[in-house]
């Protein structure tokens, strides 16, 4: 399990450059982002270096954030890698709320991160499809 | 020619009116007395009594008789004749779900279909017509309102009541519908889905339209009447006083004939309370000096608007409003229902949101919309779509059971709405209602 930070943005311009703005006055990396939008207002979800100072640096500028625990799959970075992951979780019955992918130096493996319907449980599946989940640590969470 | 319903009290000379009024305020007020406790107790409190009635020119000694009165009283403490004499009963939405009741013996009915077949006859209505009903029919006013006029009248009436718009257009072409009665912004929906449907105006035989129960401007008139291929006629009436049929548009299309010999108008500062002279804008108050079951007097409606009795060419006689000109309190009458913005906030509180809000209300393809903005807060917020998505339709739903109405939901930002300096900017009407 590894800490997401997730924001509400409504839709106006200029929003999401305002949250990445704190985020850098802060001092925090950002380590990997996903947008989820509808027509009326959005969600940033993010992997960051310090999601505690994160969420409180961001609460002060008077933003909704919220923590909450995804999973980070290592998946082969060849064709097929993610449909097999994806087939294994299909056939176990485990509904995916939200995914996104993330890239990190000095691996072979491709990154994706999931929300999975509550719950759900992801651990025995990748065991039993030799998949691993990261840790974070090794993405340089904190 | 000029048709008249009842042309002995639509043309009455000044004299003859005042003694009739007159006449009936002073019984209504005897009764009232007697029966009610509400206005017994009101009278006693400022020192009058029913002997003070002597004429007409009295009214403005008697108490004001305000919406939170009806709600005191809910359901029947404004009732001035025993149950068993009151043969119907509707109701107007309160706030916070609080609806208010009305009642209406047989007689009731019988004079509210009178003014309401006054209006039609204006409108050019006679028995061979066929009205077309596109009101709501149940606990408002105006659909059985209408129908009642219709009958009265010898017409005949088409209950189609509101909804399913295309079915409307094919009861219009099919069953020959001659006159259409519905709030103004329904008439126009109804003419733009006609229009998309490929049906024009000389595929229908409509060639009068009674439209009320909301704010209109006489931009909208041109347009329903060109769109419709008809003359469009305003009514003014609210559930308080009897429904639809409290005054009506004649041919000259300058104002609305108050049916005075039933409902006494007096326009009055809203601060002071004090009785204006006629010409001058204030706020409509309503007498009622024939009805049984719900004789409610001075009755602030809090609409804003100017009586005059200058000669009309219509050769009626009948005291003339203006379309009202405003309100002097928060209500908002949107697709004919009336909205206040407390009922909205006690539905957020009571969901867990704050108080800061914000109501926008516009007119889109002659339809109201209402949205609410709310502002979310870490409590209320989930980080998946579909999460918040039902967040903002729970609230909706919330919305619809005391308002209804649907209501758009606009989750937002905290601090995104402007905070109250003073007296906070809740409401954003984008609606051009008055002219």
């Amino acid at each position: 399990m590894v800490k997401q930070l997730s924001v509400f943005i409504q839709n106006k311009s200029g929003k999401i450059a305002s949250v990445t703005r704190t985020l850098y006055e802060n001092g925090i990396d950002i380590r990997a982002l996903s947008v989820a939008d509808t027509t009326d207002f959005g969600i940033l979800r993010m992997l960051v270096s310090d999601v505690n100072k994160a969420k409180e640096a961001l609460a002060k500028e008077n933003c909704i954030v919220s923590i909450n625990d995804v999973d980070v799959v290592a998946v082969p970075d060849k064709p097929g890698g993610l449909a097999q992951v994806l087939q294994a979780l299909s056939d176990a019955n485990i509904d995916i709320e939200y995914m996104y992918s993330l890239i990190d130096r000095g691996t072979d493996d491709a990154y994706m991160v999931f929300r999975l319907a509550d719950g759900a449980e992801l651990l025995d599946v990748l065991e039993a499809n030799g998949l691993k989940t990261v840790p974070a640590q090794k993405l340089g969470l904190n | 020619m000029e048709k008249y319903y009842q042309p002995e009290i639509e043309t009455a000379d000044r004299e003859t009116m005042k003694a009739l009024q007159s006449e009936r305020l002073i019984e209504t007020v005897k009764r009232v007395y007697e029966n009610v406790e509400h206005y017994r107790k009101k009278m006693d409190e400022m020192g009058v009594t029913p002997d003070d009635i002597k004429s007409v020119d009295d009214l403005y000694k008697l108490p004001f008789n305000y919406k939170q009165d009806l709600r005191d009283t809910y359901p029947y403490g404004m009732f001035a004749v025993p149950m068993k004499d009151v043969v119907r009963l509707h109701a107007s939405s309160g706030t916070t779900g609080k609806q208010i009741v009305v009642g209406y013996t047989e007689k009731d009915m019988d004079l509210w279909a009178d003014c309401v077949a006054r209006a039609l006859t204006a409108a050019g209505c006679t028995d061979e017509d066929m009205v077309h009903v596109s009101y709501g029919y149940g606990l408002f006013t105006g659909g059985l309102g209408a129908d009642g006029g219709a009958l009265k009248l010898g017409a005949t009436a088409i209950p189609v009541s509101s909804g399913n718009t295309q079915r409307q257009v094919t009861i219009l072409k099919d069953f020959g519908s001659t006159i259409l009665c519905c709030t103004p912004s329904y008439a126009l929906h109804i003419a733009e889905t006609m229009q998309s449907l490929g049906v024009t105006k000389d595929d229908i035989k409509l060639k009068a339209g009674v439209f009320g129960a909301e704010p209109w401007t006489n931009e909208m008139r041109q347009q329903i009447e060109d769109m419709l291929g008809i003359k469009a006629f305003d009514i003014y009436g609210l559930t308080e006083i009897i429904g639809p049929g409290v005054g009506f548009e004649c041919f000259e299309q300058t104002g609305m004939h108050i049916n005075e010999d039933h409902f006494v108008v007096e326009v009055i500062d809203p601060d002071t309370g004090e009785v204006l002279p006629e010409g001058t804008q204030g706020e409509l108050v309503f007498s009622c000096i024939t009805k049984e079951a719900f004789p409610i007097l001075r009755y602030r409606t809090r609409d804003i608007g100017v009586i005059t009795r200058e000669k009309c060419s219509c050769g009626r006689t009948l005291v003339k409003m203006t379309k009202p000109r405003g309100r002097t309190d928060d209500m908002l009458i949107i697709r004919g229902v009336n909205v206040f913005p407390s009922q909205i906030e006690t539905v957020l509180i009571e969901k867990g949101y704050t108080a800061n809000y914000q109501i926008v209300v516009d007119r889109e393809h002659n339809f109201d919309s209402i949205e609410v903005r709310v502002e979310l807060s870490n409590e209320t917020f989930h980080d998946t779509i579909k999460g918040l998505d039902k967040k903002a339709k729970e609230l909706s739903e919330a919305l619809k059971v005391i308002l209804g109405i649907n209501a758009k939901v606009i989750l937002m930002e905290p601090n995104s709405l402007p905070r109250s300096e003073g007296k906070a900017v809740r409401v954003i009407d984008k609606r051009k209602l008055l002219d």
